[in-house]
């Protein structure tokens, strides 16, 4: 549907409404942009009670099978080209804390670096977001990808890429995404990024003894758009911490740099050098 | 000169005549019944049923690819270890064109038409990997240019680089044709083509490794290092001439009665020279290696059963055939060089492949093996380039390129080759 003209979606209060998807594969270059600044989700792990309604919520908006109601939480569930957002509960020192996860929508993401049409598409308001009619389906995006967020319809002779797109066309709309607005406990709010990072922060500060004092996603990864807080260490909770602080583009930003020097400098050595072991047989050659 | 205009007086005749001869060429020459065909042509028709069930459902039907590992054995193997055993066409023409050196100009023919078709069918192998191949044309025609992409480079050197290998190889084309104006014109362009296809070469080499920069974390540390551009543009240049004498060896065998003299009684001293060059550009791998070894920390791992795969690579596939390489050039012994040839080459396949299938997501617990239709479609893919090459060995002035081009261009020698 995301490759589609329009496709019908719900919104929370169950009014069926027309999600402009068009925008999500738009025709032209352009991306028609919702937001002049980069918008963020700030999860708070601390709130979240496992209901997985926002997992509802995202398969009626982006037409996925609806979620199975009741799941074995003792495995670990990871997203996949059906279900572009899952809740997972982890057992630490603190009990048992419930993580919803999807695409992180990373600052500089990998995949949209990596990706040579551009099909895989950082807006300026956040999201990232997939355009079918450029996608050619090398997967480069997937093998890039640090958290393993893109996926692939393996079984499909017009495959998509999937992954969860922070709902850009209801962003379009002036709505929050669907599991925002879908989340009964409060554990999500959407605004922008630095206004997330500052409530996060206001958090950690009223209460340090309820929070480990830094935000996951502020530096991870160059920094993400999805933005948690949590009671305990982060790897605890299934959040990659050991994705550094640099953005992974960086990775290949030194040799993409070197390639127009060597374009510019080995053709003139090369004539040159031939031009120097040209001797004798120069006219012989002409020959040949 | 007369011939010349002859041919443009009675262009559309000339036509008719080629048309003519080009089908005459079609037809095969020798026995058909060989057991190479008919095992080749089973591969071959079963990829083609194996591709019709892959297209139309999807590519999950024939591979084992998986959201974990979304490139298996037909970019891993396929592509980034095919174009690495291609890098002779580059160092060879690099050697007589560029440095002039004539001892190695009776296989400059034959390695460029290698080069050009391994890329052709292994960028043909990228196709069939890609999940909405229609879309291929989007980063030339520009939607849109992903100039922040190493794919795109890599894509675009592709496309750019078969069109220098086949520039190169042009001229052969035109003699067979018999048409000697047009290949006076097209030799004009190959010094041009050389110089474009050695730069080229240089960053796409480099550039698959580069591919597999931001799977840092995916790829095992005693693979992945942020020198992997370097290590493989400098294991290509090995890769590409082991390849040379290897394929070389197997087509004078099967080749014999279309091998030129001058290729025959130039071959040892060539393989010597090449070997010499393999062992000097192992040795600076080697050195490259260890400084990315202490570089990155490699130490911890020797001792697993990781760390023996690796020393496998770097001792027993890497540094023996270095030294097989020296022994034999010293010894002028073409026995000892074939073996370090195979040798060298079988290291860099494992190279390759311990970087993009046998190392990549070696922490998850499903790990990604080939599907026999995989392995099946890879072989049909070689298959069929090995068919296309041997009709082009049996056509063109290629093995037996001593024979002088004007003689090609009387036009007579035209019948004499088809005979």
């Amino acid at each position: 549907m995301l490759g589609g003209s329009a496709a019908v979606g719900r919104d929370l209060r169950g009014r069926a409404k027309v999600a402009r998807a068009a925008e999500l594969s738009p025709e032209s270059e352009t991306v028609t942009e919702p937001y002049t600044e980069p918008m963020a989700v700030l999860v708070d792990t601390t709130k979240c009670m496992g209901c997985r309604m926002c997992e509802l919520a995202c398969a009626k908006q982006n037409d996925l099978p609806e979620p199975e109601p009741k799941v074995d939480f003792s495995v670990r569930r990871r997203t996949d080209e059906t279900r572009f957002t899952v809740v997972n509960q982890y057992e630490t020192s603190k009990g048992t804390v419930s993580v919803k996860t999807q695409c992180f929508h990373c600052l500089t993401p990998a995949c949209a670096s990596a990706c040579l049409t551009k099909a895989m598409y950082k807006t300026s308001s956040g999201p990232v977001i997939w355009r079918g009619d450029k996608c050619m389906g090398c997967r480069y995006c997937m093998v890039s990808c640090p958290f393993d967020v893109p996926k692939f319809e393996y079984f499909s002779a017009n495959p998509k890429i999937q992954k969860c797109q922070m709902c850009f066309s209801r962003l379009s709309e002036g709505e929050v995404p669907a599991c925002v607005a879908g989340c009964p406990a409060g554990a999500t709010s959407f605004g922008p990024r630095s206004a997330m990072l500052e409530e996060g922060h206001k958090r950690i500060w009223s209460e340090p003894d309820k929070y480990v004092h830094n935000i996951w996603g502020e530096q991870e990864a160059g920094g993400t758009s999805w933005l948690y807080l949590s009671a305990v260490p982060f790897d605890e909770i299934g959040l990659r911490t050991d994705v550094g602080t640099e953005a992974y583009p960086v990775l290949t930003k030194e040799f993409l740099y070197a390639v127009p020097f060597v374009l510019t400098l080995v053709p003139p050595l090369l004539l040159g050098v031939s031009e120097a072991t040209k001797r004798r047989d120069a006219g012989q050659e002409e020959e040949a | 000169m007369e011939a010349i205009t002859s041919i443009h007086s009675d262009s559309r005749s000339g036509a008719r005549r080629f048309a003519r001869f080009f089908i005459s060429e079609l037809r095969p020459k020798g026995r058909l019944l060989t057991p190479f065909n008919l095992i080749s042509g089973a591969l071959i028709l079963t990829t083609i049923v194996l591709l019709a069930i892959r297209f139309t459902g999807g590519l999950g039907t024939i591979t084992n690819l998986s959201q974990d590992v979304p490139w298996g054995l037909w970019i891993g193997f396929d592509v980034v270890t095919g174009v690495a055993l291609a890098g002779g066409a580059y160092v060879i023409t690099f050697m007589v064109y560029i440095l002039r050196i004539e001892k190695y100009e009776p296989i400059v023919r034959v390695t460029v038409l290698n080069g050009f078709l391994a890329y052709v069918f292994y960028a043909g192998a990228l196709l069939l990997d890609l999940g909405r191949p229609w879309n291929v044309i989007n980063p030339i025609i520009g939607n849109s240019f992903g100039f922040s992409s190493v794919l795109f480079l890599v894509a675009w050197h592709f496309l750019l680089y078969m069109m220098a290998e086949l520039l190169e190889f042009s001229p052969v084309i035109a003699e067979w044709a018999g048409w000697p104006k047009l290949r006076r014109r097209l030799h004009a362009l190959t010094l041009g083509a050389v110089v474009l296809g050695i730069s080229l070469s240089i960053l796409h080499q480099s550039g698959l490794g580069a591919l597999y920069l931001m799977a840092k974390g995916k790829i095992h540390p005693l693979w992945y290092s942020e020198f992997i551009p370097v290590l493989f543009l400098v294991s290509s240049i090995f890769a590409g001439l082991s390849m040379v004498m290897i394929e070389g060896t197997i087509s004078h065998k099967v080749f014999r009665d279309r091998v030129g003299r001058p290729l025959r009684e130039g071959h040892d001293p060539i393989v010597i020279g090449l070997a010499r060059i393999c062992a000097g550009t192992m040795f600076a791998y080697l050195g490259l290696q260890i400084i990315t070894f202490v570089h990155q920390g490699r130490a911890q791992w020797l001792g697993t059963g990781w760390g023996n795969w690796y020393l496998v690579e770097i001792i027993g596939l890497t540094l023996l055939p270095a030294i097989g390489f020296v022994i034999g050039a010293q010894r002028r012994n073409p026995a000892w060089i074939r073996a370090a040839a195979v040798f060298a080459l079988l290291g860099v396949i494992i190279n390759r492949l311990n970087v993009t299938v046998i190392g990549f997501q070696s922490h998850i617990p499903v790990r990604y093996v080939p599907s026999w239709q995989e392995i099946v479609v890879t072989m049909g893919v070689i298959s069929a380039e090995i068919w296309v090459f041997r009709w082009v060995v049996n056509r063109m002035p290629v093995l037996d390129y001593h024979i002088p081009s004007r003689k090609r261009e009387s036009g007579d020698s035209r019948a004499m080759t088809a005979a």
